[in-house]
């Protein structure tokens, strides 16, 4: 097991900054999360940890080593690919028993020359691997006769087999159905934790990073822009970028100003909130914001501070959601169980002070 | 055909039956008039012998393909073909996959090389035909060798300008198939310590292995059938060592019966080898859905 360590790593090609200056430690053992939309240059990192790409500057370290110029073979790390990119020609097998064929291992001690496996050693692995990916029945079939979820598991094993010091993976879950996609989640968590191998893992799904991740990394145009536990980042974004990329519906950012009298955010004819607690510096009065309230934050209260307009409600069985307007300003709201309520229809709404994010609208930056 | 699909043809109503007939109409006349026809009016010219040097034709019904099929000249023919389709082919399948493979890169201009290996493919056989057969002229030749009249070199002269003209062929196709092997799979090969030797022999080969079968039937076919390289090149010489069953069959140019024979007799040699090449080839090849 080892740290990953990307210290002011930049990524060009030719004119385009595909990772720019990326600083991120990766801790011993952890399940790190790149999270971001596409072209955010969350693969491309990843890609750099396993060699596929040249790195143009800064250092990559895996364990105390650095290896800009490592060939991929002998960083000791093992990837699963988005199309799985198992051998077709080979069977369940062989597959997995790769990459013990070809590369050389320490297995009598750091101090000792590396070696290959012996075939006993190799069966023995490849033995484990199957068993833990309950992938024995499947041995001598060919990835064509396999279903997704099966590909999916024999591209874990052939990751596994080799014990490395990291698993890269790149959307590994991307290819599969809904039903299956949750409980793969589940498995590779439950993975993660039996083996303690650092885990890196790339996706644009927020709902994987928050349901696997110890830490996440969301990126953007190439820059990192917050890393934080799953909760840190869902609780306290740093920018509206990650406000909005992180949650289902999306985190509702809307502009707002700060009141004449400086103690509240004014909404005009929706009304006032009162300014949340932890600001770094009080706005001037009147000074343009972003207001940010998540849609499970914003209740329907008769006594709430804000008037909305109802446009459309939309019931998902065990909620609501219900799209309003705060003085022309569209918001979503999310109600547990069904709000009767007619379009058109004016209502209260509460938020507590607590649950009030406020951003720069220049910066976009977070001021509490 | 399955029992599945048997009952499922024999629900279609005469509607749908008229409208396939229809549809598979121009294609089957094309075959009925340009192959088919002609064909079985080949085999019928096979039982008639020519008297007197094609004078008059005569009704031999088999014998005249008894008579030619079991003689030297078939024997002598077969056997130099196959002696051709030895001396193209492998050459022809080994330089075509190395510079598919060498020109299948990322690079700035690659694609002005792709298009250079290719170009041979568009020249005209008679063109390198002719240039071959100066490049090799003993007087004027810029390798002034005599292979032209030596009866152990014929045979290799008249097979180079295919060689060189089928690289084009054989690069493009096996460029083709290379350009399907999935990036991912050749870097997870990287990942797992394959070098580039490796790599190339235990992934990207199997994975176009159906590309280089196809390469291979078709280049054997073509190498059976040549002849404009052998007819400019060496004209059969010296002394027939190099006549293949397609130059024999030109020969026969007074003797329309014995020439429907050798025609009927390549037309089955081909058959049997390309049959041959499936049975012992395919089971080594990988088809995406096994």
């Amino acid at each position: 097991m080892a740290s990953v360590t990307f210290d002011a790593v930049t990524k060009r090609y030719g004119d385009v900054v595909a990772v720019d200056s990326l600083d991120l430690e990766i801790v011993d053992g952890e399940f790190m999360v790149l999270l971001g939309p596409s072209g955010c240059g969350k693969t491309t990192a990843l890609r750099m940890i396993a060699g596929l790409e040249d790195i143009s500057d800064g250092t990559l370290r895996i364990g105390d080593r650095v290896v800009n110029d490592v060939d991929p073979a002998r960083r000791d790390i093992s990837m699963v690919f988005q199309s799985y990119a198992l051998y077709p020609h080979m069977t369940v097998q062989r597959n997995i028993e790769s990459p013990l064929l070809a590369r050389h291992y320490h297995l009598d001690g750091p101090d000792q020359p590396a070696r290959k496996l012996t075939s006993a050693e190799r069966a023995e692995r490849v033995a484990e691997a199957a068993r833990v990916l309950d992938l024995e029945p499947y041995l001598k079939r060919k990835p064509a006769a396999l279903s997704g979820g099966q590909r999916q598991r024999v591209a874990l094993a052939r990751a596994f087999v080799g014990r490395p010091q990291a698993f890269l993976m790149d959307e590994p879950l991307s290819n599969l159905d809904a039903k299956l996609r949750a409980q793969t989640r589940i498995e590779l968590v439950d993975l993660h934790r039996r083996v303690g191998t650092t885990v890196v893992y790339v996706t644009h799904d927020q709902v994987e990073a928050m349901t696997m991740a110890t830490r996440v990394a969301v990126m953007s145009m190439g820059k990192l822009q917050q890393v934080g536990t799953p909760q840190d980042v869902y609780a306290k974004p740093i920018n509206t970028f990650v406000a909005q990329f992180i949650g289902t519906p999306p985190m509702n950012c809307v502009d707002a100003a700060i009141a004449a009298d400086g103690t509240a955010v004014d909404l005009g004819a929706a009304g006032r909130l009162p300014l949340p607690a932890g600001l770094q510096a009080r706005p001037a009065a009147g000074a343009p914001v972003v207001l940010g309230v998540r849609p499970e934050h914003l209740t329907l209260d008769p006594a709430g501070s804000l008037t909305a307009v109802v446009r459309a409600v939309e019931w998902l069985g065990h909620e609501c959601l219900i799209a309003a307007d705060l003085d022309d300003r569209l918001v979503t709201l999310r109600q547990a169980g069904m709000a009767i309520l007619e379009p058109g229809a004016e209502v209260k709404v509460a938020v507590d002070a607590a649950d009030v994010h406020l951003f720069d609208a220049e910066t976009t930056e977070r001021l509490t | 055909m399955s029992d599945g699909t048997r009952r499922r043809l024999g629900r279609y109503d005469a509607k749908e039956v008229g409208l396939a007939t229809l549809f598979l109409a121009p294609s089957l006349a094309v075959f009925v008039v340009f192959f088919y026809i002609p064909f079985f009016r080949l085999l019928q010219w096979g039982t008639y012998k020519s008297v007197r040097g094609g004078e008059s034709y005569k009704q031999v019904g088999l014998d005249q393909y008894r008579e030619v099929l079991g003689g030297d000249e078939f024997r002598q023919g077969l056997i130099h073909s196959v002696q051709y389709v030895l001396l193209t082919v492998p050459a022809g399948l080994v330089l075509g996959t190395l510079l598919a493979v060498a020109a299948h890169r990322r690079l700035k201009g690659i694609k002005v090389y792709q298009a250079i290996f290719s170009s041979t493919l568009a020249s005209s056989v008679a063109v390198s035909s002719v240039i071959f057969f100066f490049l090799f002229n003993p007087a004027i030749g810029t390798f002034q060798v005599n292979w032209r009249s030596d009866p152990d070199m014929a045979l290799f002269a008249a097979a180079l300008p295919f060689i060189w003209q089928n690289l084009g062929l054989a690069f493009v196709i096996v460029l083709a198939g290379l350009q399907a092997v999935p990036d991912e799979v050749l870097e997870a090969a990287t990942l797992d310590g394959y070098g580039p030797w490796r790599r190339l022999t235990r992934i990207t080969l199997p994975l176009i292995s159906p590309v280089l079968m196809f390469l291979l039937v078709i280049l054997v076919i073509v190498a059976f059938q040549a002849f404009p390289q052998i007819e400019i090149i060496t004209n059969g010489g010296p002394a027939g060592a190099s006549e293949t069953l397609v130059f024999k069959i030109f020969r026969q140019s007074q003797d329309y019966g014995k020439g429907a024979v050798l025609s009927v007799g390549l037309f089955f040699a081909t058959m049997v080898i390309t049959f041959l090449q499936f049975v012992i080839l395919d089971r080594r090849v990988h088809y995406g859905d096994e």
